[in-house]
């Protein structure tokens, strides 16, 4: 079970990787370069494609339609090669690049699917809730994520085109935890069998995973807004085609909110928890700073965004912040910090 | 304050702006108080305020802190000691204690006090006051529509809307309606709540203690909650030794298993409980499973071994030595040292040589590797025990009146040469014994085992937890209602429009009062509604 576990990994990566390509083909298509206009510089979004074309050379089915294109548009191919051709034949390229993303979100459903796999025989092999250590963790976490833009998408096809951008960080994810935080099952810490452990540890993963998801809207509002005002340099220009800057920043806002209650709790009940196990609720431990932390950025973007007069731009930057103090809890504080916290089962 | 809360609750909120800072007339000092608070309340600040709490709390996840671990700040100390006085005195050390950390957070609470009660005051006038009146021109809201061929009754539309739960206000001609008043209702509560969260947390403080000391199992090791017998112990400032409960707790066992890999699995500790004047009983407690007793929690923090030694003198007598050896690692290597001051008294004289003291130091292995030199201990249990010991003797250094640790012998005293190693140390089995060079014996007759505990007590727990179930609770509906108005308005048809002599227009406004996007599609089954109770009959004789 153990090995299959660390298989389906495999295959998951796989699998997004895959609908990673198709998004960037439908990117590469996108009906949205109309509006770009000739403004647009493509040459970075290119070297995005090529890299992905060439990570992942096996596509079957469907997606294979796209792959000549995708292969000759390597990265030594000119510049501005991509945007005209939508901009001339609009309706032929609209249509593969509707198609591109279907496939692109149906492979991504695919790897989820294994995705969770992934997770259950981990738990089954394990013979517990497989949020054990930090390797488990990140895929929950990632999982969460995961579902949750598949949820987004099949409601608001509009957004589909970041499903570049969440594929890319599920990638990256995944890789980082398979290659660097991976570790063999191993029971529990008595600190951790606890029923806590459940729901401290679920709540956690399932903010984390809408607060991950949420970053990606957040950071291509302040490019697609870079963009509108007029910035070409490279990460501005990917703001050519993302869904509208008003859609990104409510869509940052809608996932903020939904997470935050979670968060909250997640952070209480790790209080609860705390107190059965170390005898207090709260203790300064560098893990339960840097949920503090992140709590109060959340806490700030929240208000910031109900502020008036402090502009959508400064308050999804406090979003983006909030993200990395999250992210800096859980690879910075596992890593370098020596506390109570002590499961992610790293040397 | 009105105007804060017309900036936090109309919406869109963009279009309003921050108030310029109110022109002072007077330069009074009572005027710059005013601007001041009114400065210190508004949400710009408090927005200020909670970034620089976030910021000000990372110092204290990098700096080691000594409510935290205190071993750690003197390591610290020890390793920087140029830097250490002035990170010290700008309370590097000691941060959520430290007097920027707390103003923060004190003007945090003082901006939120002063914010939240002005607005309870008027949420509260808000939630008797009916709906207000429509503005005069509807067609200027967000959204707004007109139902021609109305009979202009609007009591059908106001039932329609109470059935939807908006609270409704018939006036000439109008119909003024409102929902989402939980949002405030919500975001109050959860404002309160942390009011109420910092008070439990200060109460806590106040009133609560804890101790943490390292017990050894048997009767003679016995320990009784006073703040003498804590190693380390900390009383809130409202409460001294005499309001410490009475109890007193004996380890009898302590169970520990472990996995093949070393990993611990489970641990239990068994004690005897005997309360102030009552029956003692039996009782176990573990991680995660606490004693719970009647004012104090007694929690299991740790174990470790505790060798027990004897050591034979000069004149024939012997001392038994046990003494806890602190773990230095996963599989229990041990270190720790074994002091014999009062040995060597020559028994005519009745005087003690205090260049005779004997003392030892070394590591302990629950498991010796079988082979290679012994340095680390295999395996946390005891299968292969051994206990490798340095002999010093000579003056130890203990008179002085300098505590020294229990741990370790004075190095200081080796360095002056007043205290000598003798040999090179030796590994003991249990139950072997080691003769010095001065014919006097060292046994090692086995182990103890110890954990360490923490007793504590803090008053402030419970309304720290129903305060964050509060929290919570008013959170979800801060967040996820919407506050947004209607008004239905009767105007009298222009003739050519009319199809029956009875019809008038109805027009119809709506203005989300917070970022709802989907205020309009809410909007339009309202409209949808409103055409269908008000026009049934016409419908369906057309
Ligand atoms: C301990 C410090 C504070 C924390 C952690 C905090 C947290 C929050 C959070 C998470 C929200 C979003 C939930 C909601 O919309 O109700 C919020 C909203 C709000 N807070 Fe605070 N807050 C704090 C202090 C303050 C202060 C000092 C003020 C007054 C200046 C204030 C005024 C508001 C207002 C008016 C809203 C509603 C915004 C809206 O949705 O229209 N808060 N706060």
């Amino acid at each position: 079970m153990a090995a299959l576990s660390d298989q389906l990994l495999v295959v998951a990566i796989l699998g997004y990787l895959l609908a990673m390509i198709c998004h960037a083909a439908e990117y590469a298509f996108g009906t949205r370069s109309l509006v770009g206009r000739a403004a647009v510089r493509p040459e970075r979004e290119l070297a995005l494609v090529g890299a992905g074309a060439a990570a992942g050379p096996v596509l079957d089915g469907p997606a294979a339609e796209v792959e000549p294109t995708l292969s000759d548009g390597a990265a030594e191919r000119p510049d501005g090669d991509a945007t005209p051709r939508p901009a001339a034949g609009g309706g032929e390229s609209a249509s593969k690049a509707a198609l591109a993303g279907g496939v692109a979100v149906g492979l991504f459903a695919i790897a989820a699917a294994v995705h969770l796999a992934v997770l259950v025989t981990r738990g089954i092999a394990a013979e517990r809730m497989p949020w054990g250590n930090m390797y488990e963790y990140v895929l929950a976490v990632t999982f969460v994520g995961s579902v949750g833009w598949l949820w987004l998408v099949s409601r608001r096809t509009s957004i589909r085109h970041l499903g570049l951008f969440v594929a890319l960080a599920m990638v990256l994810l995944l890789a980082v935890a398979g290659l660097v935080l991976y570790v063999p099952i191993v029971p529990l810490l008595p600190a951790l069998n606890s029923y806590w452990f459940i729901v401290h540890v679920s709540a956690a993963a399932l903010s984390s995973g809408l607060l991950l998801l949420g970053a990606v809207p957040a950071v291509m509002y302040l490019i697609r807004d870079g963009y509108d005002r007029g910035k070409r340099s490279f990460p501005y220009t990917l703001g050519a085609r993302v869904p509208a800057a008003a859609t990104l920043e409510r869509l940052t806002f809608r996932l903020h909110a939904f997470a935050f209650p979670i968060w909250t709790f997640a952070v209480m009940a790790g209080a609860v928890w705390a107190e059965a196990a170390w005898g207090r609720y709260w203790g300064w431990d560098p893990k339960e700073t840097w949920a503090f932390i992140s709590w109060v950025v959340y806490a700030g973007y929240l208000h910031a965004r109900a502020t008036p007069s402090v502009k959508r731009p400064v308050a999804t930057w406090i979003a983006v912040v909030g993200f990395l103090t999250m992210q800096m809890n859980l690879y910075g504080v596992n890593i370098f910090f020596e506390g109570l916290h002590a499961y992610g089962g790293l040397d | 304050m009105a105007k804060l809360d017309d900036r936090a609750a109309t919406g869109p909120p963009r279009e309003v702006d921050e108030p310029t800072r109110p022109v002072r007339r007077t330069p009074a000092p009572l005027a710059l108080l005013r601007n001041s608070w009114r400065q210190l309340t508004s949400m710009r600040t408090a927005l200020i305020l909670l970034f620089l709490l976030a910021l000000a709390a990372i110092p204290g996840s990098l700096l080691p802190q000594r409510n935290v671990n205190i071993e750690k700040v003197g390591d610290f100390q020890r390793e920087h000691p140029d830097l250490f006085p002035i990170l010290d005195r700008l309370g590097g050390f000691d941060v959520y204690a430290s007097p920027w950390f707390s103003a923060i957070y004190v003007l945090l609470f003082t901006s939120l006090v002063g914010c939240i009660v002005p607005r309870l005051r008027d949420h509260v006038r808000a939630l008797r006051a009916v709906p207000p009146a429509a503005p005069k021109r509807l067609d200027r809201l967000p959204r707004h529509a007109v139902l021609s061929d109305h009979d202009g009754d609007l009591s059908a539309i106001a039932a329609m809307l109470r059935r939807r739960r908006w609270r409704v206000v018939v006036r000439d001609g109008e119909v003024a309606a409102e929902k989402g008043y939980l949002k405030e209702t919500g975001n109050l509560l959860f404002h309160f709540s942390l009011v109420a969260v910092l008070f439990g947390v200060a109460l806590g403080s106040w009133y609560g203690w804890h101790g943490n000391r390292l017990l050894i199992a048997g009767p003679d090791h016995a320990f009784c909650n006073t703040v003498q017998q804590f190693s380390e112990s900390k009383l809130g400032q409202r409460v001294d030794d005499g309001d410490l409960p009475r109890f007193c707790l004996e380890l009898t066992d302590f169970d520990a298993t472990f996995l093949p890999s070393g990993q611990p699995e489970s641990f239990r500790a068994h004690v005897r409980v005997e309360p102030w004047g009552r029956t003692p009983y039996a009782a176990s407690f573990s991680v995660n499973d606490p004693l719970r007793l009647d004012g104090a929690n007694v929690y299991l923090l740790g174990h470790g071994y505790a060798p027990i030694l004897r050591y034979t003198d000069r004149y024939g007598k012997s001392l038994v030595s046990e003494q806890a050896f602190l773990s230095i690692d996963g599989n229990l290597t041990s270190e720790g040292a074994a002091f014999f001051p009062d040995v060597n008294v020559d028994p005519a004289t009745g005087r003690r040589d205090p260049n005779l003291q004997v003392a030892f130091e070394g590591l302990y292995f629950p498991t010796t590797p079988e082979d290679g030199p012994a340095v680390r201990s295999v395996y946390p249990a005891e299968r292969a025990p051994g206990l490798f010991l340095r002999a010093y003797r000579g003056n130890l250094g203990m008179d002085a009146g300098i505590p020294g640790s229990v741990y370790s012998i004075d190095q200081r005293q080796v360095a002056n040469g007043r205290l000598k190693e003798i040999g090179d140390g030796k590994l003991l089995r249990p139950g072997e014994t080691w003769t010095l060079d001065d014919g006097t014996r060292l046994e090692f007759l086995g182990t103890r085992e110890y954990i360490t505990l923490s007793v504590r007590y803090d008053p402030g727990e419970k309304i720290v937890l129903a305060s964050a179930a509060l929290l919570l609770v008013g959170l979800t509906p801060a967040l996820f209602v919407r506050r947004r108005r209607v008004w239905f308005r009767v105007v009298p048809a222009p003739a050519d429009t009319s199809t029956t002599s009875r019809s008038s227009l109805v027009e119809v406004g709506g203005l989300p009062r917070t970022d709802y996007s989907g205020f309009a599609e809410e909007f339009d089954q309202l409209v949808a509604a409103a055409r269908r109770g008000g026009t049934v009959t016409e419908e369906e004789t057309d």
